[in-house]
């Protein structure tokens, strides 16, 4: 899994099966040290939690799917969790 | 599988059931040599390792969902072993 914040959302009216209901949000990747690194991904929000402005943690591939309420849908990447802390070797971030 | 060193630990209160009684670690990815390769990965601890430890992590979400026993948690990284020694005869 790798860290993102959130930095937007994507709304889509048609959208294949399975899909309908599932919210879509901008994430920008990040470093471990919270910069923003690579481009930035549309992932469906596996917690319907997270929020613009939000740390998150997502996870890829087919594994992004079994994040969904409907398991077998077309998605990339999915939030799997709210990051509420990282600490990393005595530096605390958030 | 990839080498590993552990970072950190990532704290978590909303997530995926599967996370929710794990431990997340942060675990900066190494090369054979220790050579940090510049990316990292956040994986759930199946063994019991602690920061500064080098680990063996797994990156595939099958074999990762045998780990936890959980047939259609969305968990593809897991940490599955801690590392003693290293030999490589490729270089030096």
């Amino acid at each position: 899994m790798q860290l993102g914040r959130v930095i937007g959302t994507v709304v889509a009216t048609a959208k294949v099966d399975g899909l309908e209901g599932v919210k879509l949000l901008l994430v920008q990747p990040l470093t471990k040290h919270l910069e923003p690194k690579g481009e930035v991904i549309v992932a469906a929000d596996g917690v319907a939690m997270a929020g613009e402005g939000e740390l998150v943690y997502y996870v890829s591939s087919r594994e992004a799917s079994l994040a969904l309420p409907q398991t077998f849908v077309p998605v990339d990447d999915a939030i799997v969790g709210l990051v509420d802390e990282i600490a990393l070797h005595g530096e605390d971030r958030r | 599988m990839k080498l590993g060193r552990v970072a950190g630990t990532v704290v978590s209160t909303v997530c995926a059931p599967v996370f929710e009684a794990r431990s997340l670690l942060l675990c900066d990815l190494e090369d054979e040599l220790e050579q940090p390769r510049g990316s990292y990965v956040i994986a759930v601890d199946a063994v019991g390792v602690g920061v500064g430890e080098r680990v063996l992590i797994l990156d595939e979400g099958n074999s990762a969902r045998q780990v936890v026993a959980i047939p259609d948690a969305p968990i593809r990284a897991v940490i599955v072993g801690k590392i003693d020694a290293v030999e490589s005869t490729d270089r030096d």
